[in-house]
């Protein structure tokens, strides 16, 4: 089975989110860019994939300014190759349709059985690239899945529905999964073999060239979310804490 | 690094690349390791076993047993092996390494290592935040960035001492301790990243290699006499493994930096501080790597006006580790499934029956250990944990 | 063109509550832009399913053998044919496991603007606006909704569902779409019932919900006597039950229950929208997280930065002692 997983560079939540005054758009400077966690997991599946029924793993990336990392620890974990879409301006954040206009113009001449990538990232405004990349090429696709296993040159996967209710749905190949999570968390590799991949080898650089795609609704302006009826904070240590929050359970006859 | 597939393998590789490596082929399989080791009653293979394993023949075994992950990396069995044969930092870490190369790590460690490898910290915080202890704090901390001039001291302050919030009241206490002793130092603030010893000895040296390259070139661009640190851990590998990888500085532990310092603390020290105080020995300070540091902060709590020092039974050599080195902070549940104890409360219990009020520590993993020991032992109230800096530093304020 | 359509989602012969939410912000949007709102409803001998749309000014219903089931690929072919036989202004999808299967494959195909994660909707000078979720609920984005059509995605938690759940019966007209929806690539096999053994979280009036803050499995057993002290059950968000420790039946969220609970103790939870998407209702909600930006303290009723992990126990012999239990 031969996979390919795009993966998202999207911005770090551990950093602080600034909004840029002037542009009234996220404020880049600072940000930290880090691999989509779903898109980790979407790695991870097709790890398990490979494990199991053999292959090949496509690993590909925008070049955002620091993915080479990311791109040689998937060589460690077991992906046999791995692509960097290179560019101008693409620091500067991409759209999922300019992402997606991207990718599968870098795709164009690849042969895959499956295209692999999370079901959503954190910065997603106008779609997830899973879903807009099968509609751009043809292909179907079911999001939300948790387990993917390949019978009869079909692949069989585990859908999410709420409430803890899921679908065993089947389909031809090729299709576009998006994976909600893998079977397993994302393995660990150690540092030394992350070494040994950016020592040993390659990433394949393609120019994706201007990403023209439109198709994205219009952001006017990015704030913090209003305040409003926000929490009302109780100050102390854990012992206070505690106290207060025994008082106001009592008055709202929690506690009997 | 090719993945060791056999046991001659893995004795030839420690033999090779571990200093007196070698002596592991002369172990007299006396038990002495496995018996001194605090959790080598849960282990399915402690230090005696894998030797008896390896010598045989079998590395797949150890590798298939989750057990050396009980291994907190106190140095005791290096300690006592009567063949010297360096266990901790070869024969354990290089088990670790291996199962880490199989991709088999406790779900806590591994958030623990991919997050030193992203923010250069264990505790998945912003590096642009590690100066933000000193926020609201009444004495000026000099980031070396902004200072642009020569200091006697750099004090490298840590992961734990900067970003978590109890240690963070240690290393305030430290600030404010410099500062009455007119040190000249400063500090990295956000470029400094995780010195790695935890990293080392929890078998990925490839991440430890990683920060300590980072570590040196930072070092490099300023100019100071030596490197003060009151992380232990730090203080032991900055000593003993950079200058392997060609990075020499001179450090010491902050203790050994007061010492000399001792008769200036005694004048400043105004407030006593009227306890029975027992002195925990960080397994950093002492048994590692034979450092040994163990009169320097003796003789500084017994300056410290009203202090009383007694004796644990475990003492110096023989200390109890607190469990949190070499990856043990963050296998504190594993070990606790695995094996119904915890070092850190053993001591504290040892403590108490000194006859101790306060336990006086000098390693940032060591107060937030001892602080939860308290309370599940059930002796808030009988035992108070300070870092000896904390104690200073109340001595000279109240 | 100024109508509004909203794509109805059905489970296992049920609507969904996010349908409820959609068809109150799809009512905003087509009284602003002066049309009519159409519920769209796919389904095979589902039709009587429109009784309950009267939110709507219309329904549309396509009935086909292979919409029985939700088939991500025959509802995406039946919709992009309803479309291109004449698109209204908004399409509304659920920013859900079915919605998001099909919202962006319409959009693509027909050319039409996407945005997602929307939240809430409003017509100004006769455009359509949006605003979203975004970044872990750490930033909001406005924006337009360019034409001809566009398509937007909606989370639950900007309109009441209720409002849009009305006694009024809609007119309905079967429509057939132009499609070929007998020859398909993906087949729904079946489905894997819950695991019904466990405690049904969404009944429980008190829940101890523990996030990635709770730091490892041992702590686990923590919260749980905490639960136990409230006479309450521990649940959680989704980090918590991918690592095992707890199973799915405790997973509150969007892949998890629904609750709606007297009293809310978040404790290490950011409040992320996939997480708060499962607490739409609460009497009272509790939030304890050291990081003091965290989201979830914009919706709380209190707050607290100390560490759940000395709060916890505390928190526990305090209320033992309060209740001699």
């Amino acid at each position: 089975m031969d996979i390919v997983v795009p993966i998202k560079f999207v911005p770090d939540l551990v950093e602080e989110l600034e909004i840029d005054e002037g542009t009234g758009q996220l404020d880049r400077t600072f940000l930290r860019l880090v691999p989509n966690e779903l898109d980790d997991h979407a790695l991870e599946e097709a790890l398990l994939l490979k494990e199991k029924h053999g292959g090949t793993i496509t690993v590909v990336a925008i070049d955002s300014g620091d993915v080479d990392e990311t791109l040689f620890t998937a060589v460690a974990k077991g992906a046999d190759k791995v692509i960097k879409i290179t560019g101008e301006g693409y620091e500067e954040g991409l759209s999922s349709h300019a992402c997606v206009e991207l990718l599968a113009k870098a795709l164009g001449d690849l042969s895959y059985d499956v295209i692999l990538t999370g079901t959503q990232a954190v910065d997603d405004v106008d779609g997830s690239v899973g879903g807009l990349l099968a509609a751009k090429l043809d292909l179907p696709y079911v999001g939300y899945v948790t387990k993917a296993v390949s019978e009869g040159g079909k692949l069989v996967v585990t859908k999410e529905y709420p409430g803890g209710l899921l679908a065993e749905v089947e389909t031809d190949l090729p299709a576009v999964v998006g994976i909600q999570a893998a079977e397993q968390a994302p393995r660990y590799v150690v540092t030394s073999l992350v070494m040994d991949a950016m020592n040993n080898a390659t990433i394949d650089e393609t120019e994706g060239g201007e990403a023209t795609a439109t198709g994205a609704a219009e952001i006017t302006a990015m704030r913090a979310p209003e305040k409003g009826e926000a929490a009302e904070m109780i100050a102390g240590d854990a012992g206070a804490v505690a106290e207060k929050l025994v008082q106001i359970m009592k008055e709202k006859g929690i506690l009997s | 690094m090719i993945q060791l597939e056999s046991a001659d393998r893995f004795l030839a590789q420690m033999s090779d690349s571990v200093a007196d490596g070698e002596r592991i082929r002369r172990c007299l399989q006396c038990g002495s390791c496995s018996g001194v080791c605090p959790f080598g009653f849960a282990m399915e293979y402690p230090p005696q076993a894998m030797i008896a394993s390896l010598r045989a023949g079998e590395l797949s075994p150890l590798l298939d047993s989750d057990s050396v992950w009980l291994c907190i990396s106190c140095y005791a069995c290096t300690n006592v092996c009567p063949s010297k044969i360096p266990l901790t930092v070869g024969l354990l870490s290089g088990v670790k390494t291996e199962k880490l190369m199989k991709g088999s790590v406790p779900e806590e460690l591994q958030a623990a290592l991919t997050s030193a490898r992203r923010y250069g910290n264990t505790l998945g915080e912003s590096p642009r935040k590690r100066a933000d202890w000193m926020k609201d704090l009444n004495v000026e901390v000099p980031l070396l960035a902004k200072e642009k001039k020569p200091v006697d001291v750099l004090w490298y302050v840590g992961d734990y001492p900067s970003y978590h919030p109890r240690v963070q009241q240690v290393t305030r206490a430290m600030a404010k301790v410099f500062h009455a002793l007119g040190v000249s130092f400063g500090i990295l603030g956000p470029e400094e990243q995780s010195d790695g010893d935890v990293f080392h000895l929890a078998g990925e040296r490839g991440l430890f290699e990683l920060l300590a390259g980072k570590n040196a070139k930072t070092f490099q661009k300023y100019e100071f006499k030596e490197i003060v640190t009151t992380d232990p851990h730090a203080y032991n590998t900055l000593k003993h493994e950079y200058p392997k990888l060609g990075y020499s500085f001179p450090v010491r532990h902050y203790t050994q930096y007061l010492h000399d310092h001792l008769d200036k603390l005694k004048s400043l020290m105004t407030h006593p501080i009227e306890a029975q105080v027992t002195y925990h020995d960080p397994c950093a300070l002492g048994r590692a790597n034979d450092n040994h540091i163990y009169d320097e902060p003796r003789e500084i709590l017994q300056a410290i006006p009203g202090v009383e020092l007694v004796e644990m039974g475990h003492n110096r050599t023989t200390s109890i580790c607190c469990g949190g080195g070499g990856g043990g902070m963050w296998l504190d549940g594993f070990a606790w499934e695995k094996a119904g104890a915890r070092t850190s409360e053993w001591r504290v219990l040892e403590a108490v029956h000194a006859g101790a009020k306060v336990l006086a520590v000098a390693c940032p993993y060591e107060t937030p250990r001892f602080d939860d020991a308290v309370k599940s032992t059930n002796h808030s109230g009988d035992l108070v944990v300070k870092d000896i800096a904390e104690l200073l530093s109340e001595a000279i304020t109240g | 063109m100024s109508d509004v359509w909203v794509n109805v989602e059905t489970l296992r012969g049920e609507i969904t509550e996010i349908s409820y939410t959609m068809l109150a912000a799809g009512r905003v949007l087509a009284d602003g832009l002066e049309g009519s709102l159409t519920a769209v409803l796919l389904g095979s001998g589902a039709k009587d399913l429109s009784g309950k749309l009267g939110a709507a000014d219309k329904v549309a219903y396509v009935d086909h053998a292979a919409l029985a089931d939700f088939n991500p690929e025959a509802h995406l072919k039946a919709l992009t044919a309803l479309a291109k036989s004449g698109a209204p202004r908004v399409i509304l999808f659920g920013q859900t496991a079915m919605g998001t299967d099909l919202a962006y494959g319409v959009a693509m195909a027909n050319g039409f603007s996407m945005a997602s994660s929307c939240r809430t909707f409003k017509v100004e000078g006769g455009e359509p606006l949006f605003e979203a979720v975004t970044c872990g609920g750490k930033l909001i984005a406005d924006g337009k909704m360019p034409g001809p059509t566009s398509v937007a995605t909606v989370m639950p938690g900007g309109y009441k569902p209720e409002s849009a759940m009305v006694d009024k019966t809609p007119g309905v007209e079967e429509v057939s779409v132009d499609a070929d929806l007998g020859t398909l690539r993906t087949k729904v096999r079946g489905y894997i019932e819950p695991d019904t053994s466990d405690v049904d979280i969404s009944k429980i009036p008190v829940l101890v919900s523990v996030g990635r803050g709770i730091g490892q499995e041992d702590n686990i057993g923590i919260a749980k006597e905490l639960a136990a002290a409230l006479k309450g059950e521990i649940s959680s968000s989704r980090p918590v039950v991918d690592q095992g420790w707890l199973p799915t039946s405790r997973l509150v969220g969007k892949s998890g229950k629904s609750v709606k609970p007297k009293l809310y103790l978040a404790l290490g939870i950011s409040g992320a929208p996939e997480h708060m998407e499962g607490v739409p209702d609460w009497e009272t909600m509790i939030a304890v997280n050291t990081d003091e930006n965290a989201p979830i303290f914009d919706v709380a009723t209190y707050g607290a930065t100390v560490d759940i992990m000395d709060l916890i126990p505390a928190l526990t012999e305090k209320v033992k002692a309060a209740t001699g239990g």
